[in-house]
């Protein structure tokens, strides 16, 4: 019946499974019945415009924010009892929106807080697959996270977030305020990681690029969904096109 | 250097080590939680008084000593459990009030669990002052400025190079974004309290062998710790130890040079002149960095 149903991924385990999500900042309500899915190994966008609750709704997957109704499912697992920190724990792992780094820290030191769940084993391990997949972190290693240029704390903020070993991992817009070869640059990493089967869950307001690296995308509008389909689908909606490709 | 000022300089070193450390209790609540917390001079308080009291039982003072910082340590916990942690979620001023009402009720209590009296207590080893370029120092002034030395070391070893430590920073940075990387926020407030109590707890355990102590001992100890931090950049903890020190050289040079008088405002004109030059502090504040 509902949009999102009718674009689930068939047949696949379900990594993430959000259905009637209500969130409310004070009485002014944000989010209003969200339904969506992401199944194993998945690359799901979710395109909106400016405000529509693209992250208030990752907010609320990871538990910053807290739900007002309806439920989140992460492997099966009712989400509603467990803090933010122990989603961490579960594999759900969220890339903030604006990247926020900590940036009087060193490279290292936010790689290291990134892998916090982690045993110390995993963490050297973590450093070691971060620095190849990410060279310029490791030769900035010992510079304060801060005086980075945008696009290095950027990927700093994946990197951070990838030494949690994510199961479900959360990009709130990664292309934000980055020039136009970043914000390509970032799309390719999205694509790598998607290659290694990292199940992904990414939101974004450039809807084209977002919706071109997508198995399946969605399409936030003033917290409700209205549109769940394959990403080359969204991409000839001529809805989707009027209103967030400029076509 | 005269001896007079070098003699004034060591007071001023040994008072400023203390406050350094009260201030250093102000700055890690402030960075877990954005709250001042002004029961930090009754920690100061109970650190002495327990030390005193259970001298007086008749235990050896390492014993006595280690029983009064785990007591406070234990006060210092029940705070934020019952005081704190059921406020979450109200706005920091509300919180700044209820510490506020809890270091009232502290005094009330140590009123009652001791008394109103002055109480002393004998310093570490001795009282023969030794000689130093002219000026005489009391040993349990060494004793204050080692310590103080060794906690700062300690102290700045356990957040620069522990896991947990830069656990602690990188919540004092964005506690949202240390919950995306799983660090426990609530834990980390509730161990701030303990370490401030730790630290007040040392403090008032170091200072009482060289001043009289008695239940409200800790409210102007607690109000200079304070301007410390401010002096130094609220939230900024290498700031508020090099504030305690300038707040108690300036301190023993007025008491010294102009009147004992005036010592006790010394420390409330430096908070106006750094709140209306340079609110930031001297070293600049920690919360200034925060999103
Ligand atoms: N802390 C808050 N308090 C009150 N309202 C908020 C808060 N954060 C967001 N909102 C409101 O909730 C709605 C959704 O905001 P949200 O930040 O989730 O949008 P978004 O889709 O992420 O936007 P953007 O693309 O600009 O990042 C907006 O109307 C916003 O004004
Ligand atoms: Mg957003």
């Amino acid at each position: 019946m509902s949009v999102a149903t009718a674009a689930s991924a068939n047949g696949k385990t379900p990594v993430l499974e959000v259905s009637g999500l209500c969130t409310h900042y004070g009485r002014i309500q944000a989010l209003f019945g969200i339904d969506l899915q992401v199944a194993q190994g998945e690359l799901v966008a979710l395109v909106g415009a400016n405000g529509a609750g693209k992250t208030t709704l990752l907010r609320t997957i990871s538990g910053l924010q807290p739900a007002s109704a309806g439920t989140i499912r992460f492997l099966g697992e009712d989400l509603a009892s467990v803090a933010a920190e122990r989603r961490v724990r579960k594999g759900i792992v969220q890339v903030p929106e604006g990247r926020q780094v900590f940036g009087p820290m060193s490279v290292e030191d936010n790689l290291r807080l990134g892998a916090y769940t982690r045993s110390p084993g995993e963490v050297e391990d973590g450093l070691q697959r971060m620095y190849a997949m990410f060279p310029v972190l490791k030769e900035r290693r010992r510079l304060a996270a801060g005086t980075l240029s945008g696009g290095q704390q950027q990927m700093l903020a994946i990197a951070r977030a990838l030494m949690a070993r994510p199961r479900l991992l959360l990009l709130d817009e990664p292309s934000m305020g980055l020039a136009p070869l970043l914000i390509e640059e970032v799309f390719e990493t999205v694509r790598m990681l998607r290659e290694e089967l990292i199940t992904i869950f990414l939101v974004e307001q450039n809807a084209h690029k977002a919706l071109s690296v997508a198995d399946r995308g969605y399409v936030i509008e003033t917290g409700r969904i209205v549109l769940g389909d394959s990403g080359p689908a969204l991409l000839g909606n001529a809805q989707v096109q009027a209103a967030y490709l400029g076509v | 250097m005269s001896a007079e000022l070098l003699q004034f300089i060591f007071s001023g070193l040994t008072a400023g080590a203390i406050y350094a450390l009260v201030g250093l209790g102000f700055s890690i609540i402030y960075n877990a939680s954005q709250v001042i917390n002004f029961a930090q001079g009754e920690f100061v308080m109970i650190g002495g008084m327990a030390t005193v009291s259970l001298l007086a039982a008749g235990l050896p003072m390492p014993v006595a000593i280690a029983l009064a910082v785990v007591a406070t340590v234990a006060v210092g916990i029940a705070l934020e459990k019952l005081a704190i942690e059921p406020a979450r979620g109200a706005s920091i001023v509300t919180l700044i009030i209820i510490t506020i009402g809890a270091s009232i009720f502290l005094r009330g209590l140590a009123q009652v669990v001791w008394d109103r009296n002055f109480h002393s207590m004998p310093p570490f080893t001795g009282d023969t002052p030794i000689n130093i370029g002219g000026a005489s120092v009391v040993p349990q002034s060494l004793w204050v400025l080692g310590c103080t030395v060794a906690i700062v070391a300690a102290l700045w070893a356990f957040f620069n190079r522990t896991r947990f430590g830069k656990a602690i920073l990188a919540t004092s940075y964005n506690s949202d974004i240390a919950r995306l990387m799983g660090i426990n926020v609530r834990f980390v407030l509730l161990f701030s309290f303990a370490l401030a109590a730790l630290l007040g707890a040392i403090a008032g355990v170091l200072i009482t062998p060289i001043i009289l102590t008695n239940y409200q001992v800790g409210v102007l100890l607690g109000l200079k710790g304070f301007s410390a931090a401010i002096v130094g950049g609220l939230g900024n903890p290498m700031g508020a130890i090099a504030g305690g020190f300038v707040v108690g050289i300036a301190e023993s040079i007025t008491a010294g040079y102009v009147s004992s008088d005036y010592k006790d405002a010394v420390a409330f004109v430096i908070i106006l002149l750094v709140l209306f030059f340079r609110p930031q502090g001297l070293f600049g504040r920690r919360g200034a960095e925060r999103v």
